[in-house]
């Protein structure tokens, strides 16, 4: 072997290894945006089970007709405020169960809560047979109610909102 | 104060990504053969017949993972395991270029029957580790179940470990004892933390330290919330209670413990690290981490004055100037370093006396503590001699080094592949770390979320402590080096480590169950 032809496998065993990883930070960039497999494998997937469309709407209405639409959910206090899930007119549930939306750890919550849902362009709020209740302002949620943006949802101990 | 604004962005749902993790599993299988080739036409001068059985055997062992990772965990975290059959992959291809025993000149002299030294590193053996380790990674993923699934025949699942949380904890610690009950307990290379088991010398640090994250988890998930909410505020940090306060100290103390009786930094300094990690991520509270580093700082300090602790002193004196204690160096009490190198008189007097370690009855005879700085400085000149492109595998020398093939086994890497390499190596390790975090984020439960994290963030400050130590960035503490390094139980605990995370992450990143919404009627599903 000369010292050449050496120098050159070495080159390329780094960029070998280069690629490797710029292979790997690929994979995860499309797990975050997307890539054309994956997007063809996601209507592929939601194609044999179509959803029940009952909300058909764009999934983010911003600055369209419908202005005056919430579209994020703002937890405002408790065990995880700060916490922001944007609205996208997929159903949102709220409890200590661990497949709900919004996973509260709080003695005061039920493990199936209350269950927000758009309709017609409004979000409801709906009580789920919770043990402590569900208050929308300062009246308890009996029947489902519509929320409007800016008005606290309390769930045990904590506060949701609903913004622009 | 502590809520740090947690974003949940409306994302792309999680895929199966299994053609990815295929794909950059064959990519990290070209990678070893292209690092196996390189070693046998370097070394050698033609490709070399261990190729097919190092690159053929990990290659049908990596295969039978991703099969059972597809078919039993189809949501799993694609990088995980191509990362880790990289990393390993990368590992046994320097430890075969370092076991000399496998080149071509070396077996040429032993047929010729000339005498040869024995030489440390051990590549099949190492091969064997890997099959046994991989094995290890697939027996995980069978048996661990789902979370939410814990009616299956066999129901166990990452989360059963939180009901034995004081069980695990309780053996933990007894593992990490076991070095020095005598008997069992094996002195190798100045530190005593092997135990024999049979023919094997079994490291119980590596397995104690996955337990400690069980047992943490388990802890901290019940205590989380008085840790976090109660306490007194003095001026910007708010103080916790006693009784929060009391198990830190007595993680604290046992460190300590740790730390003198089996002269094991590292492993003193990883655990109290994954302790103070794992409080701040139950807690979210800086205060944890400033009482911490407070409480390492202090422990540091008083290690350095007893005077039974000479070789803290001595550690930290070796970072901060090796260069006295090249080829042997001894610390006397009043903190000069006299060298007792094989050019000494006093080392040859000893050396005449046949005695079997010159350098430190030497230094026993001038009343000091005797330490050896060869090993650093001699990792340091391979990290110098390799530079940013390397020498090449197969073509530096970094034999030369003491350990090169276990602890030492990133600068033998960074001598042959050079910066650019390293800076490879370090970012797998720390997308590992990453996919690891991202799951602890994913999951649902809290505690499988301070699991994940823990498993995770132990990992990172592992190879932070081995790869600092061995750059001399921080004092050298042995430690080994995860995936890289040449041991069986080093190997086996790394690979349930993934194997762990990769069940979790498929239980973090599958669909949620639907709730079917039915005009009128509330109908919620659920598969409980």
């Amino acid at each position: 072997m000369s010292p050449f032809t050496l120098t050159l496998i070495k080159l390329a065993f780094l960029a070998v290894l280069w690629l490797f990883v710029i292979a790997a930070v690929g994979v995860i960039r499309a797990d975050l945006f997307g890539s054309k497999a994956a997007t063809k494998a996601a209507t592929r997937a939601s194609q044999p089970r179509p959803q029940k469309a009952r909300q058909p709407k764009p999934p983010r209405p911003a600055r369209s007709a419908q202005h005056g639409a919430p579209t994020k959910l703002v937890v405002v206090q408790g065990e995880r405020a700060g916490t922001v899930i944007d609205l996208t007119g997929v159903p949102i549930t709220i409890g200590r169960a661990n497949d709900a939306t919004l996973v509260v750890t709080d003695d005061y919550a039920s493990s199936r809560h209350a269950r927000l849902f758009a309709q017609d362009g409004q979000w409801i709020v709906e009580d789920l047979g919770s043990t402590n209740g569900t208050y929308l302002g300062r009246t308890k949620v009996s029947r489902p109610m519509p929320v409007p943006p800016g008005v606290p949802v309390r769930i045990g101990k904590t506060v949701i909102e609903l913004r622009k | 104060m502590h809520s740090i604004g947690e974003q949940i962005k409306a994302r792309l749902p999680y895929q199966r990504r299994n053609a990815a993790s295929l794909a950059l599993l064959i990519f990290a299988m070209i990678l070893t053969l292209s690092a196996f080739a390189e070693v046998g036409l370097a070394r050698d001068g033609n490709i070399p017949a261990g190729l097919f059985v190092y690159g053929g055997g990990l290659a049908v062992m990596a295969f039978v993972a991703y099969f059972v990772q597809m078919k039993f965990t189809p949501y799993a975290d694609p990088l995980l395991l191509p990362l880790a059959v990289a990393l390993n992959g990368v590992g046994l291809a320097m430890i075969y270029r370092l076991d000399l025993d496998t080149s071509a000149d070396r077996k040429a002299a032993a047929a010729a029957g000339k005498k040869l030294l024995a030489d440390a590193a051990d590549a099949p053996s190492q091969l064997m580790w890997t099959f046994v380790g991989i094995g290890l990674f697939v027996g995980a993923v069978l048996i661990m179940r789902d979370t939410d699934k814990p009616d299956a025949p066999v129901s166990f699942t990452p989360k059963t470990a939180q009901r034995y949380t004081y069980l695990i904890g309780l053996t933990a610690v007894i593992l990490l004892l076991l070095p020095i009950v005598p008997g069992i307990g094996q002195q190798i290379n100045g530190a005593r933390v092997w135990i024999s088991v049979g023919p094997f010398s079994v490291q119980p640090g590596e397995f104690a330290k996955l337990l400690l994250v069980v047992f943490f988890a388990g802890y901290l998930v019940n205590k989380r919330q008085a840790m976090s909410l109660i306490g007194k505020k003095v001026g910007p940090i708010s103080l916790p209670r006693a009784r929060d306060l009391g198990p830190i100290m007595v993680i604290w103390f046992f460190c300590l413990g740790v730390l003198f009786m089996q002269k094991d930094l590292g492993t003193a300094l990883l655990f109290f690290g994954l302790f103070i990690s794992m409080l701040y991520i139950a807690t979210q509270r800086l205060s944890w981490v400033v009482i911490g580093m407070g409480l390492l700082a202090v422990g540091v300090f008083v290690a350095t004055l007893l005077p039974f602790m000479g070789h803290v002193n001595q550690r930290i004196d070796i970072w901060q100037n090796p260069k006295p204690y090249f080829d042997g160096g001894c610390l006397l009490d009043s903190g000069k370093v006299v060298p007792v190198n094989p050019n000494t008189e006093i080392y040859k007097k000893y050396l005449a006396q046949k005695s079997p370690s010159p350098g430190f009855s030497a230094c026993a005879e001038l009343g000091g503590e005797y330490s050896d700085s060869a090993q650093l400085m001699k990792g340091l000149f391979a990290l110098g001699q390799g530079g940013v492109l390397g020498t090449g595998l197969g073509q530096g020398e970094p034999w030369r080094t003491p350990l090169s093939f276990s602890d030492f086994i990133f600068d033998s890497l960074g001598e042959e592949l050079g910066l650019t390499g390293l800076m490879v190596l370090l970012l797998i390790y720390a997308l590992i770390v990453q996919r690891g975090m991202k799951t602890a984020v994913a999951a649902r439960d809290p505690f499988l979320k301070l699991f994940a994290g823990g498993v995770s963030f132990v990992l990172a400050l592992q190879v932070f402590v081995i790869v600092g130590g061995v750059t001399r960035l921080i004092p050298l503490t042995g430690l080994t080096t995860p995936f890289l390094s040449q041991g069986g139980s080093s190997l086996m605990a790394n690979w349930i480590l993934i194997a762990i995370l990769v069940r979790m992450s498929h239980d973090a990143r599958k669909p949620a169950p639907q709730a079917i919404q039915d005009e009128g009627m509330t109908q919620i599903v659920s598969t409980r």
